[in-house]
């Protein structure tokens, strides 16, 4: 900065000269001083632009943040497309300027959309910024500000597959549980369905009934995202990975001879019993992990490295947000080095405190399936104006390694033998190959045992294109009953989609 | 109609203080006094502007004639402060004069639309506080001997400060003020100014490296008790000033190496010791983890500031009450949702401007107290922008200090109007200074062209009250105030630098 030049030095230097020298060295201090905080301002100023310019965007749709709805008097709600063009939810306005919301598929959709009148939920929350928002010329949208008229929002297009959404709901049925598919190159969303479900066109007028106490269906509840079950069986996919981190060299070595149960030496009431009592007889890991053994299980659980397991557990995200637009819970893992042998042995079978979601479980699939690089699940593809231009599109997401890529080899391996061999015998085709692993998850609600029937998994096996995870609430089994929803689902997007 | 009126407006002010932000910096680059002074005339009338313009929305928007007498008092006390100042110390620094009244102009108008009531005791302060800060720099010129009071400043501050710690009241986790007879007030806003004043006494008068050290006692007593009672944010500003006071006395660079070490030592212990530290680090950190509680009012003030995005909402169409303390502590926040991030942005630019000229005051003093004095409340101003500003973006934690000008609070006004007037006081002492003395080496020149120049070319009304006389040295102030127009032409012969 130029300073006026000081004034003493145009005026007879009274001072003697020791004090005008030490009086310039210390203003030289000053102007130090000066330049450092300048650089302080500047970096925060420059950090004002960056938040206010970029990264506000993502974090206004917030369910938070009220200050959305000051755009309610600004712009029309733009509508949510599914990837294949068609509606999803518009808004319509009357010609008294009424404007109601609307969901063409009704109770399809609910809860992977969302509603927008109760709050908001689903995509309607996480795109929220973008549909209260006009990417007209910044003149023409001054204008509109100008004479109080309307802008029409922006338009997102997501994800979500029309026809794989109505093949999932259909083979879900009226069953309670849930159904999520994505593609596992690119985390793209495919389908997302929850049972029991409720109509976004009513919810308002609903509202009372669907959260009434004597209503323990939980209808609001986005099963696929924040729905919690015991893993089961699925979770021995943890369990066979932890276990090949620990032998690196010779876990293919192991061997079990499954008599139906596992009794722990010391302790002879530490019992575990095979689905049913099966026994298995000789098994390697890959056998035990294809017949779903609980027996091989139980024992490996045993002997594993406690604090190595908690770790990758919370490598795969067990006790983590997970990254995902829209709301879902984090699974929960509570083994520790203090955790006993029993606590062990559930824990190995997805028993015991052990608590997972249908997209966690997914996730995990979806890595396998990608060479052990999980793409962060995406239900955004892009942002439209309203006249069809292209404003923003969101790419597939982002990438984050779970595991090698030999290991996912592995592992996938592993769940093709369960399709080819072992407990998920339903999805045995020669339209493609199917790779997976069943879980039948025990529970007992109301004094009786009941089952919540698992499958996750992917196909085709060599190049991958969807990975699905379903989870039934009081099945049979995970091969009997969630494996033929599987089915569908696979069916549909590899052979009847046109 | 209104919309129009409202929205135009709103896209004018971005532009007047954007041309504000640009002639503050602009001013600190022109050589000539006069040209400077001129365009500190067309900053006043920006405020003006922008003033009048934002209280005719708040009028529109309220309906309520009070706003129209409160606007005029508002009017009146603008210029009766400006002409006054200008009147009673010819030698007064204009830049610092608008900056003032422009915080106050953005204060006032935010404060009214966020409160009316608070508003209006934020005015009855104001006035009062700039009548008493008139007084200021008449009484630091006669009471010369500020230096020898350094002991006793010390006295007040210590004491002020004991009585905070042993009846003080507790707000947000630490102890800030006292009240007395119903009345509130912050005494570390009134210590920070007997802190430098007795920091500066100190260090002009030591000698020896003993005077230092009692001098850092002194100091280090008043940051104690500041930590004993948890105003860390006072605390840090306190230590900075003494610090970079430190360094401009004794060019010592270790003092602010070691200063430095210990204050991130400081802050790392007070990240153990305390929890409401804990609070506000982590809160800094992650405030979407816990939206509801700690991360509260953070990610509200990131909300509003995010919504608004760089032209605002315009008055009255955001929601800044939603931030909790948002008349103190996020006021920039407030003004940032409705005003835009442009003005938040150019506000603190300004700050920064008042800070680089009260920096460059330093430089034109020749006594080393006087120097100190400046550098020290300069140091304690920035840093309290920086604390306050860089917390309600999230640039750090917040710490809970206001704005000078800006934010409601009584104490905090009383001591920014006192702050201000002392540094003008040190210009307007210094300004005196020099003028005595050239005037006595240009008596001669100067009686022999009197004449010719005084009647030749009348000056115009922009400068008019920066001539000086030749006999007035500031000790004539009486006489003065009776002839408030000394005689003219020389202000347009001999450019004064400053």
């Amino acid at each position: 900065m130029a300073i006026r030049k000081n004034k003493q030095s145009e005026q007879p230097d009274r001072n003697i000269k020791s004090s005008a020298s030490s009086n310039k060295k210390s203003n030289r201090r000053i102007l130090g001083m000066i330049y450092v905080f300048a650089f302080l301002f500047f970096g925060m100023i420059g950090y004002m632009v960056y938040f206010i310019g970029f990264q506000a965007e993502g974090l206004m749709g917030n369910p938070y943040n009220a200050r959305m709805d000051v755009f309610n008097d600004r712009y029309v709600r733009g509508s949510i497309l599914s990837a294949d063009g068609q509606i999803l939810a518009r808004t319509d306005v009357d010609a008294d300027g009424k404007e109601t919301r609307v969901y063409p598929y009704g109770t399809l959709f609910a809860h992977a959309i969302g509603y927008s009148t109760k709050g908001k939920t689903g995509l309607e929350s996480a795109a929220n910024f973008y549909l209260m928002k006009s990417n007209q010329n910044p003149l023409f949208q001054v204008y509109n500000e100008l004479t109080e008229t309307k802008s029409q929002g922006d338009n997102v297009v997501s994800t979500l597959n029309l026809g794989l959404q109505q093949v999932a709901a259909k083979a879900l049925g009226d069953r309670n549980g849930a159904v999520i598919a994505m593609e596992p190159s690119t985390g793209r969303i495919l389908a997302m369905v929850s049972n029991p479900t409720y109509d976004p066109n009513t919810v308002v007028e609903d509202w009372s009934a669907l959260t009434a106490e004597s209503n323990t269906g939980g209808n609001l509840v986005n099963r696929a995202t924040q729905g919690l079950y015991p893993p089961g069986s699925t979770f021995k996919i943890v369990m066979a990975l932890e276990y090949m981190r620990e032998h690196p060299g010779d876990w293919q070595n192991f061997q079990f001879d499954c008599d139906g149960e596992y009794v722990d030496p010391e302790n002879e009431k530490y019992v575990v019993h095979c689905f049913d009592g099966e026994v298995h007889g000789t098994e390697t890991l890959e056998t035990a992990f294809a017949n779903s053994c609980n027996s091989a299980f139980a024992k490996i659980g045993t002997e594993i490295n406690k604090t190595k397991l908690r770790e990758l557990a919370e490598a795969l995200m067990f006790n983590q947000d997970l990254p995902i637009a829209i709301s879902s819970s984090k699974s929960r893992f509570n083994v520790d080095s203090s955790s006993d042998t029993w606590t062990m042995m559930q824990s190995a079978i997805g028993q015991g405190t052990t608590m997972m979601s249908p997209l966690h479980n997914l996730l995990i699939t979806a890595a396998i399936a990608n060479g052990g690089v999980l793409k962060e699940p995406v239900m955004l593809d892009r942002v439209e104006s309203v006249d069809g231009k292209t404003i923003q599109t969101f790419g597939d997401g982002a990438e984050q390694k779970l595991m090698s890529a030999e290991e996912a080899s592995t592992i996938g391996g592993f769940m093709r033998k369960v399709v080819t061999v072992g407990t998920a015998s339903k999805l045995r085709t020669d339209a493609y190959a199917a790779a997976g692993k069943t879980g039948s998850a025990e529970y007992t609600e109301g004094g009786k045992t009941k089952t919540d029937a698992w499958f996750t998994g992917f196909a085709p096996y060599d190049h991958p294109e969807i990975a699905v995870c379903v989870v039934v609430e009081d099945g049979e089994t995970g091969g009997r009953t969630a494996a033929p929803i599987a089915r569908a689902v696979f069916d549909y997007w590899l052979t009847e989609r046109s | 109609m209104i919309t129009i009126f409202t929205t135009a407006s709103k896209y004018i002010c971005l532009l007047l203080i954007v041309l504000y932000t640009y002639c503050n910096f602009r001013y600190l680059s022109i050589p000539d006094q006069e040209d400077a002074n001129a365009l500190c005339g067309w900053q006043f009338r920006m405020i003006l502007l922008i003033h009048f313009l934002c209280n005719v929305i708040l009028y529109l928007k309220t309906g309520e004639t009070l706003t129209v007498l409160f606007y005029l008092l508002q009017l009146a006390f603008f210029i009766a402060f400006v002409f006054l100042s200008r009147a009673v110390y010819r030698n007064v620094n204009r830049l610092l004069l608008n900056n003032t009244c422009l915080f106050i102009c953005y204060g006032l108008i935010m404060l009214e639309r966020l409160s009316v009531n608070k508003a209006e005791k934020q005015f009855a302060i104001i006035v009062i506080s700039a009548a008493v800060s008139m007084v200021i720099p008449y009484l630091i010129d006669k009471i010369w001997d500020m230096v020898g009071w350094r002991y006793i400043f010390a006295a007040i501050g210590i004491a002020l400060l004991g009585m905070v710690f042993v009846i003080g009241a507790t707000s947000y986790g630490a102890k800030m003020s006292i009240s007395i007879g119903g009345f509130s007030f912050q005494a570390s806003e009134l210590v920070k100014i007997t802190f430098v004043l007795c920091t500066a006494g100190m260090l002009s008068k030591a000698e020896s490296f003993r005077d230092i050290v009692i001098t850092s006692l002194i100091a280090g007593a008043h940051m104690l008790i500041l930590v004993m009672c948890r105003d860390l944010g006072s605390a840090l500003i306190f230590f900075l000033a003494y610090l970079v006071m430190l360094y401009v006395a004794t060019g010592q660079k270790l003092y602010l190496f070691f200063g430095n070490v210990a204050a991130c030592g400081a802050g790392v212990l007070s990240y153990f010791l305390f929890s409401h530290v804990r609070t506000r680090v982590f809160a800094w950190l992650d405030p979407w983890a816990d939206i509801d509680n700690k991360g509260y009012q953070i990610t509200q003030s990131l909300f509003a500031i995010g919504t608004g995005g760089f032209a605002g909402l315009g008055l009255y169409q955001g929601m800044p009450n939603k931030i909790p303390i948002v008349e103190k502590d996020f006021i920039i926040s407030a003004i940032s949702e409705e005003m835009g991030g442009l003005t938040a942005i150019c506000l603190t630019l300004i700050c920064l401007g008042c800070f680089m000229q009260m920096m460059i005051i330093a430089t034109y003093m020749q006594s080393g107290f006087y120097k100190y004095v400046s550098v020290g409340l300069a140091i304690e101003y920035i840093v309290q922008v920086f604390l306050t500003i860089g917390g309600a973006v999230k640039f750090i934690p917040s710490t809970g200090v206001t704005l000078p000008f800006v934010s409601y609070g009584g104490s905090s006004l009383v001591s920014s109007f006192i702050v201000f007037a002392i540094i003008q006081a040190l210009y307007i002492i210094q300004g005196n200074e020099d003028e005595a003395e050239t005037e006595i080496n240009e008596m001669a020149e100067d009686e022999a062209e009197r004449e010719l120049y005084g009647e030749a070319d009348e000056p115009s009304e922009e400068y008019l009250d920066e001539n000086y006389d030749a006999n007035a040295v500031f000790d004539d102030i009486p006489e003065e105030y009776e002839d408030p127009e000394p005689d003219q032409g020389r202000g347009s012969r001999r450019r004064r630098r400053r």
